[in-house]
């Protein structure tokens, strides 16, 4: 066993856990956490298995994760801009066809 | 006794990494689960430090906890406000979903027991040596800042552009609207924005500097940039008008277009994609490198704020209307 | 040598303990701004002698003046955030707690 193979499992745990909400969370935001935490678990596992101790951490992999995390902000900013969309259309819709529904 | 606590230390950050992430996805307050991922951004830089991957650590630090804190933070505002939160209509495709709960639980098992009995799954060589044996025939002296900019180029370059087009479907959706409240900002907040808005740019151009031959570049520096903008904004500092048009499109569109060009200028004189010629690589990277870095701080402060200017030049984002106003 | 070392090691149990007062105030105090006051008090103080352990064994002057640098930063920033979040309490109508 290797002392840094902790975090490529604690990466495998993350991105299940993150799976596991993707899937039974009902909330829009908290799937989108779900994404989030799913990434992180996978940067995880690529620098976790990768890393020799007392070497220097191989490049390659870690500009890979470098774009990994901007794409993912990129991903997160999208998504959210989706829901706030999705809600405002909800509301209107709601609105538009029950309004008396809103006070009572 | 030194390696002993080491081991202690990785075993605590893994253990409360996971945790962290079931308590942030099991709770149904979003914001507490928004401030649990802040929480969860911080100790994946951490685990950066332990793992000595600086540059993801910086990055981390700056993106995955403060820019997606902001971001998050923001949208709580919007999606929260109404009564209903919005959610996933229709249930059918959860029931089928509960045939998967028994893999969740076995799969993740099998692997965890995998990671850590085998030590041959880890791969011998790696590539740090081949990197490290050519970076002399480019112009930088960092192994990360050379894989970005010269080895995997294609993969930076379409990166920008998946930054850029995440920008454009934000602006698509819907028109910008004021993102803060409507309340006067404590003096101590502009006292604050004006100590460290300097320390902020400093360091921007300092990790800017050093991505040439240590950790840092142009993302993180890009990234630092935007977390200056967004204090700014914060304290209710806007775009005047004049500048939310052209201006600001150019500015989020730059990075891509230099490094497109340069790309292109690359097929027309060696005859490859972004095959930099031998002499002006130093050079080429750099002004590549500083587009960039400004283009990304754009990109990501305008990405948090969400939505596109309107076309008449007003100040971007909008100033809100008095409280009474709102409401009608 | 030792003396270097021996004396790091000191102050860096005496920010952990100033850390762990922090962590009790944080999660037993009755309100927000007790815990405000326990969170920014202890855990400037345990962060300021963290970085003096640091500067003792720092081998430039430059880590050092990077070390303190950093001490001021989140001196100023915890104040101010610190200061945020009572003033938005209050706004809130929240009052101070008071043991009567």
């Amino acid at each position: 066993m290797n002392d840094l193979s902790v975090y490529a499992a604690a990466g495998i745990l993350l991105f299940f856990i993150g799976l596991y909400a993707l899937f039974f969370r009902r909330q829009l935001l908290s799937k989108i956490l779900a994404a989030n935490v799913m990434g992180s678990g996978v940067f995880l596992i690529f620098i976790g298995l990768v890393k020799q101790p007392g070497q220097s951490t191989d490049p390659v992999p870690q500009a890979m994760v470098l774009t990994g995390i901007i794409v993912t902000l990129c991903f997160t900013a999208a998504a959210i801009a989706l829901a706030i969309r999705l809600k405002e259309l909800n509301e209107e819709h709601h609105s538009a066809t029950r309004p008396e529904d809103d006070f009572g | 006794m030194t390696l002993l606590f080491g081991h202690l230390i990785d075993l605590l950050l893994a253990v409360s990494l996971t945790v962290l992430a079931w308590r942030l996805l099991a709770t149904s307050d979003l914001f507490k689960a928004t401030v649990l991922f802040i929480a969860f951004g911080l100790l994946m830089a951490l685990a950066w430090v332990r793992l000595d991957a600086p540059d993801l650590a910086l990055a981390e630090a700056v993106i995955g906890a403060g820019i997606t804190g902001v971001l998050l933070l923001t949208a709580l505002r919007h999606l929260d406000s109404g009564a209903r939160v919005a959610r996933m209509s229709g249930r059918s495709g959860r029931r089928s979903l509960r045939v998967l709960l028994p893999a969740l639980g076995i799969m993740p098992a099998l692997l965890v027991l995998l990671c850590l009995s085998s030590p041959h799954i880890r791969s011998t060589a790696g590539l740090t040596a081949s990197v490290i044996e050519r970076l002399d025939q480019i112009g930088t002296d960092h192994p990360v800042t050379a894989v970005l900019l010269d080895f995997r180029a294609y993969d930076t370059l379409l990166e920008t552009a998946v930054l850029l087009l995440a920008v454009v479907a934000v602006w698509s959706l819907h028109p910008v609207r004021p993102i803060f409240s409507p309340e006067p900002i404590s003096p101590a907040q502009r006292g604050l924005l004006r100590l460290l808005l300097p320390v902020l740019i400093m360091t921007s151009l300092y990790l800017f500097w050093r991505g040439s031959h240590a950790p840092g570049g142009a993302f993180q520096a890009g990234a630092l940039l935007a977390a200056g903008l967004l204090l700014l904004l914060l304290s209710e500092q806007r775009l005047p008008g004049r500048w939310s048009g052209m201006f600001l499109r150019l500015l989020l569109a730059g990075g891509f277009m230099i490094f497109l060009l340069v790309a292109a200028g690359a097929l027309v004189g060696t005859g490859t994609l972004l095959d930099y010629p031998g002499g002006g690589a130093s050079w080429l990277l750099l002004s590549i490198e500083a587009a960039l870095s400004l283009s990304i701080a754009a990109l990501l402060a305008t990405a948090v704020i969400g939505g596109r200017p309107s076309d008449r030049s007003t100040e971007f984002p909008p100033r809100r209307k008095d409280p009474a106003g709102e409401e009608g | 040598m030792f003396l270097r070392d021996a004396t790091t090691c000191l102050l860096l149990l005496a920010a952990a303990s100033f850390f762990l007062a922090g962590l009790v105030g944080l999660l037993r105090f009755p309100d927000v701004f007790c815990r405000l006051h326990a969170l920014t008090k202890a855990d400037n103080l345990g962060l300021g002698l963290v970085c003096i352990a640091l500067i003792i064994q720092a081998d430039s002057w430059h880590g050092a003046v990077r070390l303190l640098l950093t001490w001021f930063l989140v001196l100023v920033s915890g104040a101010t955030v610190a200061h945020l979040i009572a003033r938005k309490a209050l706004q809130q109508g929240q009052t101070p707690w008071r043991n009567r």
